[in-house]
């Protein structure tokens, strides 16, 4: 249980973000912060920037101007390995699984402390690798049963279905021991029980194990039953924020996505 | 036929040792080092440099092959790392050219193209020749063999899973908290040592080193033998690396019934067969001879709640 202390600082405090692609501005000047214990929905119609906001929150691009505070950490144009460490990890729009690794393999690869993972810890600390993968093992194995994955561990991560592929993304994340997490369209091309199963895994995280999410996601059913608060975007601004019900009763965002997603 | 064996098994043990240094670097973590014979070329000379003109003994000498190593490998892996697979190919092609280029034409240093003569040996010299070549065999063998050991024990940990997952996709990785990078530069340069260690065994035991000995197609047999044994595979690369230098060397034992053929000529077929042999397992064994090996996790899988239950 990591319980948000009352006085901690904001998960993600994004300030005046920006990102420009040969001249078109693709993030323009989008701020925003993530409270400890939140889920914040992330919408806005396709090309809205939502994943390039992803990408910059989670060091795989730079931003050409604003600040990202993570942890009460200045994080601005941090390598993606060092976030991480700050403690927020994401997943991809389309599964990035480790094809050739097992699924398991999958998981204990995220463990955040393994003597093994170092050169001299593997050559020279044997009794410390040991300890330290048995203990990663069986964390690795209750991360899979919690997105019911376990009766597929031994298998090769390409051989799941494109569903499964983004539950092994979400155990990686819970591997890691992130705080926050970042879901790129985890509910895209996803069967329709196995959403509903995404869901319910998201809202217990977030209840017993008071992790914060943002979460990009077209399924508005999905952000509805879960955001606590959405931010809206569109053409790489942020265009309102606020309750679901208070951003879908505001005309713009009927007029740039609701009206067409409805 | 018996000293021609061992000449054959010293020369397999040292590619053996340059295709599980490969091996870590393009089978573990994916990196395209297409340079090499550069690696194995600069520790032949630095070793052979440091006994013959510094009067050190061979075990200085393979110490300074290894350290120059390890720095042409950080230096390389600084200026290219950063840049994608392709660029470090290019960049490792220039860089054992440029080195095979650099020994050809410093004669003051080298002997230029007339060569370098080593009379250092790892063994004693007081015995027959038999007896020396026996002992080169044993000295490359161990190398080979405490090269093995380093790759099984790298590849079998946490160490060796990261480098699997860089070579899957970085990004993954990365987002995990692992610098990438760094694993890239302690892959590589590691590989390097290796290739330096190599090429001062192999100095010390032909003995004379010109640059000619150090063209492409010594890369070329390296990544056969590991394209063949299986990349990511460490005990295909021993494997890889026996069968290509076999029909390498052995297919000399072949010129007395192909009379039709002149001496050159046979020595241009053993690429051919070595090249029909590349095509036929990347055709019908893409996972090469010994696929990557599948790892067990260390705590056996079972159904917990069952068994309490």
């Amino acid at each position: 249980m990591t319980e948000p202390r009352a006085d901690a600082p904001p998960r993600i405090e994004a300030n005046g973000l920006t990102k420009r692609f040969s001249g078109v501005t693709v993030v323009d000047n989008v701020s925003f912060l993530v409270e400890p214990g939140q889920i914040l929905g992330l919408i806005g119609p396709n090309g809205a920037g939502k994943t390039t906001l992803f990408n910059l929150m989670s060091g795989v691009l730079k931003p050409d101007a604003g600040r990202l505070v993570v942890n009460g950490v200045e994080a601005s144009g941090l390598p993606p390995h060092r976030l991480a460490r700050l403690g927020l990890v994401r997943t991809f729009q389309l599964a990035r699984e480790l094809d050739k690794l097992t699924v398991l393999e999958n998981v204990l690869l995220a463990a955040r402390t393994n003597a093994g993972e170092s050169l001299t810890g593997a050559l020279f600390r044997p009794a410390a690798v040991r300890l330290d993968e048995r203990a990663a093992t069986e964390r690795a194995r209750e991360m899979l049963a919690l997105v019911s994955l376990s009766d597929h561990e031994s298998k090769p991560a390409a051989n799941l279905s494109g569903g499964q592929k983004k539950l092994l993304e979400m155990a990686r994340c819970l591997m890691a021991e992130a705080d926050t997490i970042l879901l790129d369209e985890i509910a895209a091309g996803v069967a329709p029980h196995l959403v509903d199963e995404i869901a319910l895994l998201i809202q217990r995280l977030n209840r017993e194990h008071g992790k914060t999410f943002v979460v990009i996601e077209h399924n508005i059913g999905f952000i509805r039953a879960l955001a606590s608060r959405v931010v809206v975007m569109a053409a790489g601004r942020v265009l309102a924020e606020g309750s679901f019900a208070h951003v879908s009763a505001n005309p713009a965002v009927v007029e740039s996505y609701l009206g067409q997603a409805a | 036929m018996d000293a021609y064996l061992v000449a054959i098994l010293t020369i397999a043990g040292i590619y053996i040792i340059l295709a599980l240094a490969l091996n870590l670097q393009f089978g573990l973590t994916g990196l395209v080092n297409f340079g090499v014979v550069g690696f194995f070329c600069l520790g032949a000379y630095a070793s052979g440099i440091a006994t013959e003109s510094f009067h050190a003994p061979f075990v200085g000498g393979l110490c300074v092959a290894m350290v120059t190593g390890a720095v042409a490998g950080g230096l390389l892996a600084l200026l290219s790392l950063r840049l994608s697979g392709d660029f470090l190919a290019i960049v490792t092609l220039g860089f054992a050219e440029t080195i095979r280029l650099i020994f050809n034409n410093e004669d003051w240093l080298t002997g230029g193209p007339k060569g370098l003569l080593i009379m250092t040996r790892p063994v004693l010299a007081d015995y027959s020749r038999s007896a020396n070549a026996w002992m080169v065999l044993a000295v490359v063998l161990t190398g080979a063999v405490l090269t093995l050991a380093l790759m099984l024990r790298l590849a079998g940990t946490p160490y060796g899973r990261v480098l699997r997952a860089i070579r899957e996709d970085e990004l993954v990785p990365a987002t995990l908290g692992k610098n990438v990078f760094v694993y890239r530069l302690q892959s590589f340069v590691i590989g390097s040592v290796l290739m330096a260690a190599a090429g001062s065994l192999y100095a010390h035991y032909v003995q004379t080193i010109t640059p000619d000995n150090f063209t492409t197609p010594v890369a070329i047999l390296v990544w056969m033998s590991v394209i063949v044994g299986g990349p990511g595979n460490m005990l295909g690369s021993v494997i890889g690396a026996l069968v290509v230098v076999t029909i390498y060397e052995g297919s000399r034992f072949l010129t007395p019934w192909l009379g039709f053929l002149d001496a050159e000529q046979v020595s241009a077929l053993r690429f051919i067969v070595i090249g029909t042999v590349l095509i036929l397992v990347i055709r019908f064994r893409p996972e090469g001879l010994l696929p990557e090996p599948k790892h067990t996790p260390v705590v056996p899988a079972t159904r917990r709640p069952a068994l309490k239950g």
